[in-house]
């Protein structure tokens, strides 16, 4: 797409990275955006952590045979990835650092509601984070990231009060950026910034808050009975003393199964802006995908028992919770055949974010598909904690979410740091991470149907060559995932200056400066303009021929 | 920062992100709505989990409420709602600039926090000599359920209670620690004149918080302690 | 045995057909939608790529449409749920007259006993065309038992029984996974289900038995000195336990209950939790005196002391909450 160069200045204007220096200007920044990017360099840390035993796990089972690693190891390697991604990676990846910087931008406000809790959000995230670590580092924990018990509680012998504090933390993080969020969509708007205009990024972060607010108090408490139970044997849990391990994981899932929408909400909420963009048209059927959002929020809190359909809940439970999965999945759906449709009679683009959103309905829409087998209760009973599983949800939230997550950070790159990352490089990075993502986690399904349980370091030998291809896929991926951070941080020092609107997109994040000056917008913005006004802008096309990007 | 300097002039209190007094009054509010419903669903779990147990250990649970004694959770129930009182006098005080009357009423607010807590803290000191605390020291033997003379209550179903009794009002002692610190605070910040007719959120939002915390107790208090008396 | 490279599960019980069947309509169903899907994104993508010149045009969206596309996917939703539900009902209901084998599962292995007395240890022998119903408990952590050939997977939970039934049609060996992360040798908790001729298999039955479970549980109930309460005249203090199995029984506080294998568990180990009507609490707990084992051997005697024995009086899978075990200080570790 062509790049507008109009607007670049020569000598570079006061902007948030320029204005102060020193290390004390961003510990102690209230700016959002600072407050991004600080999460963004540490989510980026995690990821990568959280990457390195997911590839340990994939080389140890390159094998049928135990021999890279000791079982202990192994399961403490799938335990701490799976606790590492979830909780440290995936949930705050898009809300804490596309959401924190781009919130206020899209609604026109000057910062979040609360500035200062916003950083100590960041902090919580930073001490849970700590903790995790020093657990890591001195010895781990065992116990999956879903911490069963009576397992978790009576028969591990690892760190697993130190794990779940951790998380405790870490989730008073999520709660309060969800609730910064939610204020300052409800309260500070520009003038103009009705309901009906919000982008569905916000309204996707709207929905998403509404989840972090109300599910994460209860894993919160789930963990500190956990840490009671195992610390003090109160017997909450313990069935050898009255207590039902089942309530355990009626509490974990009914926050673990909306988490997943903690992480694939705000991700639907950057292919809609993408989508909008690169097909130069309005979304279609604006309203129905705002709403979509809202319902997955909500219906997304009525299913949690379908984790545990052979778990011993009543047949009668499994029958309501399999139905109401059915009806969580319309919505999905309605989402996709509207991005489908938004593309009918555009101008497309095949810019670096676009082939990211493509690769995001490719997969997303296997995901989806795949939950359908999950939530049918017969299927169900024989793929349930097999491979199946891993690639299903892997499907909606690595292939899902990360992809929207990197489609969002190129898209908004310019925006962030003010300047061009390689466009080349951002397509050829997609394509890698498309196929090898598909390479890994495809196998999955059929290692799962066939049988292969998870969490298995050793496996009978026809399980092999499918494992082979998986571990293959992802060292492509693991490719794939360097090569932005590589040319992103190349761009920072070498990159061309990004101009204020390089993708002559709508939405007022692209009406003030790249990278945007402290409070954002130099004068106060007034809203007259319905979202997505892409019919009003193409009639004032950029000059065709700059050649920024590319 | 020239902006916010330029806010501040005119209103010391008006944060540089705001507009108008206005829009940072309805923030706050909402800001504390929303942090009061995530509390809601944090004792929630408990709740839940009290429920399930309620229903399975009926007889075991009644006998385990029966040795609490009612007399200081009634008297710990009336010295909130007397809290509530003052904390609402406070606000009313705030929103009218009697500062005497608002000092007074949040340090009268502090004492019957404490005294909560004083009288919580003997009700623990008798649970560790009755052995009431879970745990490796935990006896329960030869208590009959109520109503049922000729059985024995089981020790590990009112271990359980004692677990959830401990932890609920574990966790809401905590939450009383919290709004104790809050309203020292605000007690200086009253002291130094900060709140006038104009500016008195943060006395209105502590209060909010207060009375969600004496709300807590409010359902605690019946479903600890009164679950098996009959007149 | 196996291939090197299978693509799909040995479909070797009644259940894998149903399964499959189900399984590969959804490939189909969800093989058309990404089919569409990605002809369509392909389609528009190429069709409506950006030429100068030629602008996007501003369409804002179509309710018919919406509705077309939220109401025909919920129409295949439910068939999907309707289709998956009745697979389920049959997973979890067991035959009446199944053959009854108790499992035990701890970290990390599998106890198997037969209704006949025979034990087994990481392996099942069962007969071709016969319905086998599985009680399942463990001693320790969650463990889950999964027959992939079978298609059938049931969590195994501490404290409670589980029930999980197959009726094998292909003799062979099939895996027995352990599905349920239980810790250390989790992926070594792995057994076989032997699966034989009716004529073999009764060989095999000749050979190692002890006699029926109901028979050692008999002993068990005299040795711990059961029969002077529960007389089978109806006088003693206890209730009778003579024709009880499967019944719908009164209680003391007014409730109902069935008196399932959950329920005689539960009554050996939590004797006050639930009393019959017209009888005092007046049974010591056996909590940490009798053995899982042992335990299994009670509940398989008193219900061989049903004649008619209805041998799903638990749907499968279904437990009744919260799970009731009661122990004694002493016991706790």
């Amino acid at each position: 797409m062509s790049m507008a160069t109009a607007s670049i200045p020569t000598v570079e204007r006061e902007n948030y990275l320029n204005k102060h220096y020193g290390v004390g200007s961003w510990l102690f920044t209230t700016d959002h955006k600072r407050i991004a990017l600080l999460y963004l360099l540490s989510i980026t840390f995690f990821f990568f952590i959280g990457g390195f035993f997911a590839l340990l796990i994939r080389l140890e089972l390159l094998t049928p045979a135990g021999d890279l690693v000791q079982a202990d190891s192994y399961n403490k390697l799938f335990t701490m990835h799976g606790m590492v991604m979830v909780f440290f990676f995936l949930i705050p990846s898009i809300p804490a650092v596309l959401g924190n910087f781009l919130v206020p931008l899209m609604i026109g406000a000057k910062d979040l509601a609360f500035p200062k809790i916003n950083l100590l959000s960041w902090y919580l995230y930073i001490i849970g984070g700590v903790m995790m670590l020093h657990c890591m580092l001195t010895g781990g924990v065992d116990t999956g990231w879903t911490f069963y018990v009576p397992f978790s509680t009576a028969f591990s012998n690892t760190k697993v009060v130190e794990a779940g504090l951790a998380i405790f933390v870490a989730g008073f993080s999520s709660i309060l950026t969800g609730l910064n969020f939610v204020v300052t969509i409800h309260r500070l708007r520009a003038p103009g910034m009705s309901w009906s205009r919000l982008p569905l990024f916000i309204w996707a972060h709207y929905a998403t808050s509404i989840i972090q607010l109300l599910g994460t108090p209860v894993i919160a408490i789930t963990l500190v009975l956990v840490a009671a139970e195992r610390a003090l044997h109160l017997g909450i849990f313990d069935p050898k003393l009255g207590g039902d391990p089942l309530l355990f994981q009626h509490l974990f899932w009914f926050y673990s199964h909306p988490a997943v929408y903690i992480m694939i909400l705000p991700s639907m909420g950057i292919i809609s802006e993408i989508i909008a963009c690169f097909s130069r048209k309005r979304i279609f059927g604006y309203s129905f995908v705002a709403f979509s959002s809202i319902a997955i929020a909500v219906f997304g809190f009525l299913v949690w028992a379908h984790h545990m359909f052979v778990a011993g809940i009543s047949v009668y439970a499994a029958l309501v919770f399999s139905l109401l999965s059915y009806l969580v999945a319309v919505p999905s759906a309605v989402k996709v055949f509207n991005w489908t449709a938004t593309m009918y009679k555009g101008s497309i683009y095949y810019d670096a974010p676009m082939l990211y959103a493509f690769g995001f309905l490719g997969l997303f829409t296997v995901g989806g598909l795949t939950g359908l087998f999950l939530a049918a209760l017969g299927i169900d009973v024989h793929v349930t904690d097999t491979y199946f599983v891993i690639a299903h949800f892997h499907y909606i939230m690595v292939g899902g979410a990360v992809m929207g997550y990197l489609g969002g950070m190129h898209f908004w790159w310019p925006k962030i740091s003010g300047r061009l990352y390689p466009e080349g490089w951002a397509k050829l990075a997609a394509l890698i991470v498309f196929i090898g993502f598909n390479l890994t986690f495809f196998p999955q399904f059929i290692l799962g149907y066939i049988g292969m349980p998870r969490r298995y370091y050793q496996y009978p030998p026809e399980f092999q060559v499918l494992n082979v291809l998986s571990t293959a896929g992802a060292t492509i991926l693991g490719v794939g995932y360097l090569l932005p951070m590589v040319y992103f941080l190349w761009s920072m020092r070498y990159g061309k200056p990004a101009p204020d609107n390089p993708w002559n997109a709508a939405g007022l994040e692209w009406k003030t400066a790249s990278p945007p000056p402290t409070f954002n917008f130099d004068e106060e913005p007034v809203v007259t303009w319905e979202a997505y006004n892409y019919d009003e802008l193409n009639r004032f096309p950029v000059k065709e021929e700059t050649p920024v990007a590319r | 920062m020239p902006d916010s300097q330029l806010t501040a002039a005119h209103n010391p209190a008006l944060l540089h992100h705001f507009a108008e007094p206005q829009q940072q009054r309805d923030a706050a509010s909402l800001g504390t709505w929303v942090f009061l419903g995530t509390e809601i669903m944090f004792f929630g779990g408990l709740f839940c989990t009290y429920l399930v147990y309620r229903r399975g250990y009926f007889g075991d649970w009644g006998a385990a409420s029966k040795t609490l004694d009612v007399t200081l959770g009634a008297t710990n129930t009336a010295v909130l709602i007397c809290s509530s009182l003052t904390v609402v006098l406070a606000v009313w005080a705030a929103q009218t600039g009697r500062r005497r009357l608002l000092i007074g009423n949040l340090l009268a607010t502090l004492v019957l926090g404490t005294a909560f807590l004083g009288i919580k803290g003997i009700e623990y000191k008798e649970k560790f000599e009755k052995h009431h605390v879970p745990g490796a020291s935990f006896q329960f033997n030869n208590v009959r359920i109520p109503g049922h003379p000729d059985q024995y209550a089981n020790p590990s179903h009112a271990e359980i209670f004692f677990a959830l009794y401990f932890v609920m009002t574990g966790l809401h002692a905590l939450h009383m620690i919290v709004g104790i610190g809050i309203f020292i605070w605000l007690t200086v910040m009253a002291w130094k004149g900060r709140f006038t007719p104009e500016y008195n959120t943060p006395v209105e939002m502590g209060g909010l918080y207060w009375h969600f915390v004496d709300i807590i107790w409010i359902y605690l208090f019946p479903l600890l302690y009164l679950i098996d008396r009959h007149p | 045995m196996f291939d090197n490279f299978p693509l799909w599960p040995q479909r070797a019980s009644t259940m894998a057909g149903n399964v499959d069947a189900l399984y590969i309509f959804l490939l189909m169903v969800s093989g058309l939608m990404t089919l569409l899907i990605s002809v369509c994104v392909v389609f528009f993508a190429a069709k409506f790529r950006h030429r100068p010149g030629v602008q996007a045009e501003p369409i804002e969206g179509s309710t018919p449409l919406e509705l077309t596309w939220s109401i025909i996917p919920m129409g295949v939703f439910l068939v999907i749920f309707s289709w998956g539900a009745v697979v389920f009902f049959q997973e979890r209901t067991p035959p009446r007259d199944a053959t009854e084998v108790y499992v035990v599962a701890k970290q990390w292995m599998w106890k198997l006993e037969h209704a006949e007395g025979q034990r087994e240890i990481n392996e099942l022998h069962v007969p071709v065309g016969r319905d086998v119903k599985m009680i399942m408990t463990s001693q320790d952590a969650i463990h889950s038992f999964y027959v992939p050939a079978f298609r059938i997977k049931q969590d195994v939970l501490p404290g409670r029984y589980t029930v999980a039934w197959f009726r094998a049609t292909k003799p062979g060996t099939y895996h027995l996974f352990c599905a349920e992360y239980c810790g250390t040798q989790h992926s070594g908790m792995i057994g076989s289900v032997v699966v034989m001729e009716p004529a073999q298999y009764e060989v095999w039955m000749s050979g190692g038995s002890t006699g029926p479970l109901s028979a050692s549980g008999e002993k068990v109930f005299a040795e711990l000195g059961c029969a002077t309460c529960h007389r089978p005249d109806g006088q003693g203090r206890g209730p009778n336990l003579q024709g009880l199995f499967g019944k719908t029984v009164q209680l003391e506080d007014g409730r109902t209950v069935t008196a399932d294998e959950n329920y005689i568990r539960e009554s050996i180990l939590d004797p006050g939790a639930k009393v019959l009507k017209g009888f005092k609490p007046v049974m010591p707990t056996f909590q940490g005196i009798v053995s899982e084992e042992q335990l299994n051997a009670l509940v398989a005697y008193v219900k061989s002391l049903s004649s008619t024995r209805p041998g799903n009086a638990m749907a499968a899978g279904s437990t009744s909450p919260p799970a009731k075990a009661s122990a004694q200080r002493s016991q706790v570790q």
